[in-house]
């Protein structure tokens, strides 16, 4: 199929869960871009798994109850990372081990509630693995409203985050509130992740939110860049991977995620000061 | 003028006695190095002394203070130029929801003039030298213009000459405000500092380097025998 028949496709009203599905693929992707770059910048990309995987009680509660999803994953998101947060205020345990412990439990209990729904497998798969059918239009003024809350949140909140990151006992001496930016830090992931896991799915939503931001950090040596490099490339891979979908008849989620994997690759060998090859070039 | 003060301040770390009544204060125009030996309590003392630590018992009190925490605490892999690292001292000045000024800026560079980094102030801090991140840590604690400095042991890992460049560097700071300096470096420490004050747990001795010609009090802080090459490097 041509990009001019999937732009037919996208326009044709018969198909109208074609648009809404790249909207919400497109606006996830770019608030995962976004907060990704702090994910991979302090080597968070466990709790985002984690964050991912804890979702899944609260998507699973309002699927049963015929609630809102967002509504759902927020409020099982949310109350996981708090629960690591203060957990790993006690130093005998280390924070991954925490972490380990609590969102392997939220998924549990997940496919507890969800298996005593009706439709059980094929819930389950769709939530797992994402689905670009069955959105609902109040769902993309969700997902676009949710989408400046974070960004605004991430653009006042920039110097504040960036001074946590970079030293922590710094922070700390300077007076920075430390523990309620690291809270809002991982609420900020757990909206991105919820907004995301209905096209990609809950297993592949890490995807989004780790490799545009690795791949951008690989392109430049300015947050600023990358916080805007992050979410191009995954909005960007988030469009041809539902095009190649839609052509080939391929999950959604899987071939986002290989279309992102294809990027980093790229970058990797290719970027202009620190790419492999481009390296291997320079020096012969 | 005294900048900083601690009045019989204890602390306690997970149950275990980490500073055992310390008294000692730092003024204006000193020069301070702190001596003692691994686990003796030196980070501790000066996190106590920035309110980072709570005190079992005591009082510490400190005018503006400068913190350099040590170099591998922070994500020198983070992208961002020295400038921004500098500016990052100043969060709370400019404050929330807001951007750097023109004064904010100013400041920044100042204090990169004043460690002699103004020429690499776009530079990524990854690709910087083990010393010219450690004056990028001076500096950004500079830009608030501190009237004391702490230093958490900055020469760990550097070569002499950056050792050197920055022993001259605080000795020049010393002069206008004061700087408090823990170290495992005790002849530099001895040949370069105004006062030395030395711990181990609690205060073993303090005063000027001429006045610590005891070798008891050396032995005592450090726990080595009387044929130890500490004290033949410190000439007593």
């Amino acid at each position: 199929m041509s990009p001019l028949d999937f732009l037919a496709d996208l326009t044709n009203p018969d198909l109208a869960f074609l648009p809404k599905a790249l909207a919400v693929a497109v606006m996830s992707a770019i608030m995962c871009g976004v907060v990704g770059c702090y994910v991979v910048l302090r080597g968070m990309a466990f709790i985002g798994d984690a964050v991912a995987h804890a979702v899944f009680p609260g998507l699973a509660v309002a699927f049963v109850l015929s609630g809102s999803l967002v509504l759902g994953g927020v409020t099982a998101g949310v109350i996981t990372a708090l629960l690591v947060a203060v957990f790993s205020q006690n130093r005998r345990i280390k924070e991954d081990s925490v972490i380990g412990i609590f969102f392997v439990a939220a998924f549990a209990l997940g496919i507890v509630i969800i298996s005593r729904a009706p439709g059980y497998a094929g819930s389950l798969q769709q939530f797992l693995f994402g689905s670009i059918t069955g959105i609902p239009d109040r769902d993309l003024f969700v997902v676009g409203g949710t989408g400046l809350v974070l960004v605004l949140a991430v653009v006042l909140l920039h110097k504040e985050l960036v001074a946590v990151t970079l030293d922590r006992e710094m922070a700390r001496a300077l007076g920075l509130p430390v523990f309620w930016l690291d809270v809002i830090l991982y609420v900020l992931v757990t909206l991105a992740v919820v907004m995301a896991v209905q096209t990609i799915g809950n297993i592949l939503v890490l995807a989004l939110l780790v490799t545009p931001a690795a791949a951008a950090r690989l392109l430049t040596d300015r947050l600023i860049v990358m916080m805007l490099l992050a979410p191009a490339i995954g909005a960007g891979s988030a469009l041809v991977g539902l095009y190649l979908s839609w052509s080939w008849d391929l999950p959604v989620g899987g071939t986002v995620v290989l279309v992102l994997t294809a990027v980093f690759l790229l970058a990797y060998l290719l970027a202009p000061r620190h790419g492999v090859l481009t390296r291997l070039v320079r020096t012969t | 003028m005294t900048v900083l003060a601690l009045e019989n301040v204890t602390v306690r770390l997970g149950g275990r006695l980490a500073l055992e009544d310390v008294t000692m204060s730092v003024a204006r125009g000193e020069f301070t190095a702190l001596l003692g030996p691994n686990g003796a309590g030196k980070t501790t003392l000066l996190r106590a002394a920035l309110g980072l630590t709570p005190l079992s018992s005591g009082k510490a009190t400190i005018t503006s203070a400068g913190y350099v925490p040590q170099r591998h605490e922070f994500a020198w892999d983070f992208p961002a130029s020295v400038q921004d690292v500098v500016l990052s001292g100043l969060v709370r000045r400019i404050g929330l929801f807001r951007r750097p000024r023109v004064t904010h800026w100013t400041a920044v560079w100042d204090a990169l003039d004043r460690v002699r980094l103004a020429g690499l102030r776009n530079r990524p801090i990854g690709e910087l030298s083990g010393g010219q991140r450690q004056r990028v840590l001076v500096a950004r604690a500079l830009a608030l213009d501190p009237a004391v400095l702490l230093l958490d042991e900055p020469f760990t890992g550097l070569d002499m000459p950056s050792q050197e460049v920055l022993t001259a560097l605080f000795g020049t700071l010393a002069r206008e405000r004061a700087v408090l300096m823990a170290t495992h470096d005790l002849a530099a420490a001895a040949y370069t500092c105004d006062r030395l004050v030395l711990i181990n747990r609690s205060v073993v001795a303090a005063g000027a380097p001429e006045e610590l010609r005891d070798r008891e009090v050396w032995m005592r802080t450090f726990q080595v025998g009387a044929d130890s090459h500490l004290l033949k490097a410190l000439g007593i």
